[in-house]
């Protein structure tokens, strides 16, 4: 290798070089620095404008305060109350364990409560606070507040949260909220509320709350809040307020509701009450009910297993969704239809003999009462409520007019009520059993439809429909439980206008011909006497008995002798006043036996509460109704 | 009795107006981004004021010193940094996952940092005293003595700063005559034992390497820092948010916002044209230090001040090319702008030994 720097002449030429060299070297390296920040800064700026806001600035929901549901005299069904949580801040707090023992002293910490607490510890990854008791009474409140001191990151938070007053009462009819599921958020987002929903914990579930979710749930607000890299708001840029959910007014009567629920007792069973003028629904009844406090905060396993599993199935919305057999309380529509195809005259009579067959056929179809009850004539066949009437009746008839002339009262239709899950029960015809069975039809199926049994399946809701309808002279209305929403920002009340769904084409003097007879049902030699007895207005109703078990050829149902759950369900549908109807109602009692007996001293208790007002319920003189009239 | 002109001129005759001017606007500017950076910290500001108070008497002292006195010097100082990195490797303070810091009484020093200058001017001093017979068993001795300290850093681990100090070293070689063959051999290689390199990286800087291809790739893990300044530069454009108004800075996305990162505080408030200011202002220190280095009066003037005037470059570059998402993330601080007392110093101390090349050059020939 040569030897540098000999000559200084020839060194001091290669330094330079070598300088001017490096300078070239630095010159190109800035350009293509320049290059590049002239390609972030300048092409790209937009850009990167844009990622900077969308780090800076997140947008926080502000949740709506949900609507109040209210009956229609103004009593809260639900409402929002505050409701104080205990939290902890991990992040403040190193023994856990310790310090919930020490908390455990003022206020109750169950096992549960640990539990869950670990729960939410582990999703939140110890990063927020984290709630270890739950609705703290009073005392716990001012227990820990003086004791404040000693837990550093231990706080009270507040919180608004949903409450049913009235607890069991009319649980089915308000239904409640829940946390969002999956199912839920699948919907909301199919519906495209994601965004409204963002914030939201709670979504309405069930009856009103469910049905009537948008109009409760209100319009989220939000704040723009610039953040910092962690997250943490630094401070408000702008706000949206959000819009309270709208108040509901119920048409039902929380106080005829509350009586009706007292009436049934031990009772299960289910009740619809309808104001046959307009629709409106005064009292929907599902016993037993369950509370639907449980469900707001999710429910525990323990409540959930009591409420799942009872034979008594109070989850179940009897008065919507339970299928029931109609019975004799079909037979008011049967006559109508007679009269209506010109199938029977009013004075036209039978000899009964206490059942009905088919010429050259041994097999008899049996009225309720042995030996028959002599000679009927139409009147006297809903009084008394003949089956072998209508057997024959319904063997004039046929299934499939019958089958028509029903539908027009609803039957096997839904009503198109306002809230959800409704049941819609079934009405056969010979194209149904084709259709379903692949079968034809037979005659004695016809037969036993004239009383309400084989294939008819109703629910309480679909009967209140129809003898609300025929309260009304035929005109049907669509019944509903919501008559007016509030809306809670300008305060303006928006009403529900009644909905005429269709009228029927029945002539005035048929009606009041069935009305008549329905009005003697109710009077001493009536099937329902004993509940009409001392009533100071007029009662048009009609009993029924619907059978759970089937009675053999030959056999007598006993009912002393037929287990509790297997005993007939007793059905009643009324309306009142007969001569200017303000409420229709129908009844129904599990395995409650006859409809005479248990069901229509609800309805009475109903119509006196309603019609005479609060808590007056002169006691019936019991007149002697006879021991038929306590048969169906 | 000297008198007030005198003294002046003795006191203020060492220091090159074009230097000691360009660096009072430098300065200026860095402490005006750091009290925005540090969130109108003035406590933070004032303690780089204190930072700034040593590092301008350092600059003097250097200054005024010939440097045939400070070529007796710096073989001992070299010797001392390279004790000190021992003493890193063996009993230094581990922060970060990296052992670089030694405790000394109150002082936390750095001797990376050191080794910074330390090594271009010993190499400087060491083809000095070699004089004119310079063989090439020179260069050998001469990379020996640069790669001991890298290879201490490397261990550290701290690539990026054996890498800055690799290249300081280099320009003294490079400046010392080199041979244009060998250089070209040693690009040769290197580029040939890049897979080799690869595979002895840690996974960490795989990862900065892969993720400067493609910053979004990863933008909460290694991604994020240069995501962040890119952000930052970019929303800034052309004059910038305005000084105080950086969102990226002061709501904490930006990490090392005081310190390696700066200049992205400093181009989200003051845009390209701010940054132009800048880079004129290095541009400036850098080729009045080849002007000085090119008039220098020994060998080992002109070494130091090619080398060091070249590593002021480097670092310059590496910043911003780091922060600008063209480099990897290496752990370099930005001259005049980053907060730091060991980096302003040792930057100050390069200041101060061109102006000593420039006052003395011709002292010496007298």
């Amino acid at each position: 290798m040569q030897r540098f720097l000999r000559n200084p002449q020839q060194e001091r030429w290669e330094f330079q070089l070598r300088l001017k060299t490096l300078w070239g070297l630095i010159i190109t390296l800035c350009v293509l620095l320049l290059a590049r920040l002239v390609w972030l800064q300048v092409i790209s700026h937009g850009y990167y404008h844009t990622l900077a806001e969308a780090n800076r600035i997140s947008i926080v929901p502000i949740v709506p305060n949900r609507g109040l549901i209210l009956d229609r005299k103004g009593t809260v069904l639900a409402e929002n109350n505050y409701t104080y949580d205990l939290e902890i801040n991990p992040a403040r707090n190193k023994n856990l364990d310790r310090l919930i023992d020490q908390l455990s002293e003022l206020v109750t910490i169950t096992s549960s409560d640990r539990k869950l607490f670990r729960k939410a510890l582990d999703e939140t990854h110890g990063l927020s606070p984290v709630p270890i008791r739950n609705r703290l009474s009073e005392t716990e409140i001012a227990r820990f507040a003086v004791n404040h001191y000693q837990f550093p990151g231990v706080d009270i938070q507040a919180r608004l949260i949903r409450d049913y007053p009235l607890g069991t009462s009319a649980s089915h009819l308000i239904g409640y909220i829940g946390r969002i599921n999956e199912a839920d958020q699948e919907r909301l987002d199919d519906a495209g509320l994601t965004d409204e929903y963002r914030g939201t914990n709670h979504i309405g579930k069930l009856g009103i709350e469910g049905h009537y979710e948008h109009e409760l749930h209100g319009v989220t607000g939000s704040e723009q809040v610039e953040t910092d890299a962690s997250g943490r708001g630094v401070r408000s840029l702008s706000r949206i307020d959000p819009t309270a959910g709208d108040d509901l007014f119920l048409t039902v009567d929380a106080g005829l509701q509350q009586a009706a629920e007292k009436a049934f007792g031990d009772h299960r069973g289910a009740l619809v009450a309808i104001e046959p003028g307009t629709g409106d629904i005064l009292a929907f009844v599902s016993e037993p009910g369950f509370d639907p406090n449980l469900f707001v905060e999710g429910i525990d396993q323990d409540n959930w297993n009591a409420l799942n599993n009872s034979p008594d199935k109070p989850l179940n919305n009897r008065a919507l969704r339970g299928l029931y057999p109609p019975g004799s309380t079909v037979k008011p529509f049967m006559a109508l239809a007679a009269l209506t195809l010109g199938k029977r005259t009013t004075a036209y009579k039978i000899s009964d003999p206490g059942y009905f067959s088919f010429p050259g056929s041994s097999h008899r179809y049996r009225d309720w009462r042995q030996g028959g009850h002599g000679m009927v004539d139409m009147h006297l066949s809903i009084v008394q409520s003949c089956d072998t009437y209508y057997y024959g009746l319904a063997n004039d008839l046929g299934i499939d007019a019958m089958h028509d002339f029903f539908s027009e009262f609803g039957f096997g239709q839904k009503t198109g009520i306002d809230i959800d899950g409704e049941m819609s029960g079934l009405y056969p015809s010979t194209e149904w059993k084709k259709k379903r069975y692949k079968q034809d039809w037979y005659g004695g199926e016809t037969v036993i439809s004239g009383i309400g049994q084989g294939y008819i399946l109703t629910t309480p809701l679909q009967l209140a429909q129809a003898v609300a309808t025929l309260a009304n002279n035929g005109v049907m209305m669509k019944p509903h439980l919501v008559h007016a929403i509030r809306d809670r920002a300008t305060g303006s009340v928006r009403e529900i206008a009644p909905e005429n769904e269709r009228t029927l084409p029945l002539k005035q003097s048929d009606i009041d011909f069935v009305r008549d007879a329905m009005e003697d049902v109710m009077k001493p030699g009536g099937t329902a006497a004993q509940a009409g007895a001392g009533a100071p207005y007029l009662i048009a109703g009609k009993t029924g008995t619907a059978q759970v078990v089937g009675v053999r050829q030959g056999e007598k149902y006993n009912e002393g002798r037929t287990a509790e759950r297997n005993r007939d369900h007793a059905l009643f549908i009324a309306f009142a006043p007969a001569d200017k109807p303000r409420i229709a109602v129908a009844v129904l009692v599990e395995n409650g036996g006859h409809g005479g007996s248990t069901a229509a001293p609800i309805a009475r208790k109903v119509f006196d509460y309603y019609l005479l007002g609060r808590g007056v319920t002169p006691v019936p003189d019991n007149s002697n109704a006879g021991d038929d009239s306590a048969h169906d | 009795m000297p008198t007030i002109k005198e003294l002046r001129q003795r006191f203020l005759a060492p220091l090159d107006p074009t230097l000691f001017n360009t660096c009072l606007i430098l300065t200026a500017l860095g402490l005006i981004v750091q009290y925005s950076a540090s969130g109108s910290d003035l406590a933070k500001v004032l303690s780089q004021v204190r930072n700034l108070g040593f590092a301008f008497a350092a600059m003097w002292v250097m200054a005024v010193t010939p440097p045939y006195k400070i070529e007796r010097v710096v073989f001992p100082v070299y010797a001392i940094a390279l004790v000190a990195l021992v003493a890193v490797a063996l009993f230094g303070e581990v922060s970060h996952g990296a052992r670089r810091w030694l405790h000394l009484g109150p002082m936390r020093l750095q001797p990376s940092e050191l080794m910074k200058i330390a090594l271009p001017l010993a190499l400087a001093g060491y083809f000095e005293w070699r004089g004119k017979a310079i063989s090439w068993r020179d260069f050998v001795v001469a990379a020996v003595l640069l790669l001991i300290p890298v290879a201490l850093v490397i261990r550290q681990p701290d690539l990026g700063t054996a890498l800055l100090i690799a290249s300081s070293g280099f320009y003294v070689l490079y400046f010392a005559g080199l041979s244009w063959k060998v250089m070209g051999g040693l690009l040769a290689s290197g580029l040939a034992s890049l897979p080799l390199v690869w595979h002895l990286l840690h996974d960490y800087q795989r990862k900065r390497i892969l993720t400067l291809l493609d910053p979004t790739q990863d933008p909460l893990g290694a991604g994020y820092h240069t995501l962040q300044s890119m952000i930052a530069l970019g929303s800034g454009g052309l004059v910038g948010k305005g000084w105080l108004q950086g969102t990226q800075s002061h709501l904490d996305f930006l990490p090392e916002h005081t310190t390696d990162f700066v200049f992205a505080v400093f181009g989200e408030e003051f845009g390209l044209l701010g940054e132009l200011v800048f880079l004129v202002a290095m541009l400036v220190i850098i080729t009045r230090g080849f002007f000085i280095a090119n008039e220098g009066s020994t060998p080992f003037a002109r070494l130091v001040a090619g080398a060091l005037s070249m590593t002021l470059f480097t670092y310059t570059f590496v910043n911003m090319g780091m922060v600008s998402g063209i480099l990897p993330v290496v752990g370099v601080p930005l001259p005049f702008l980053s907060y730091g007392g060991t980096s302003l110093v040792t930057l100050f101390i390069s200041i101060g030994i061109l102006m000593s090349v420039h006052h003395h050059r011709k002292l010496v020939k007298q």
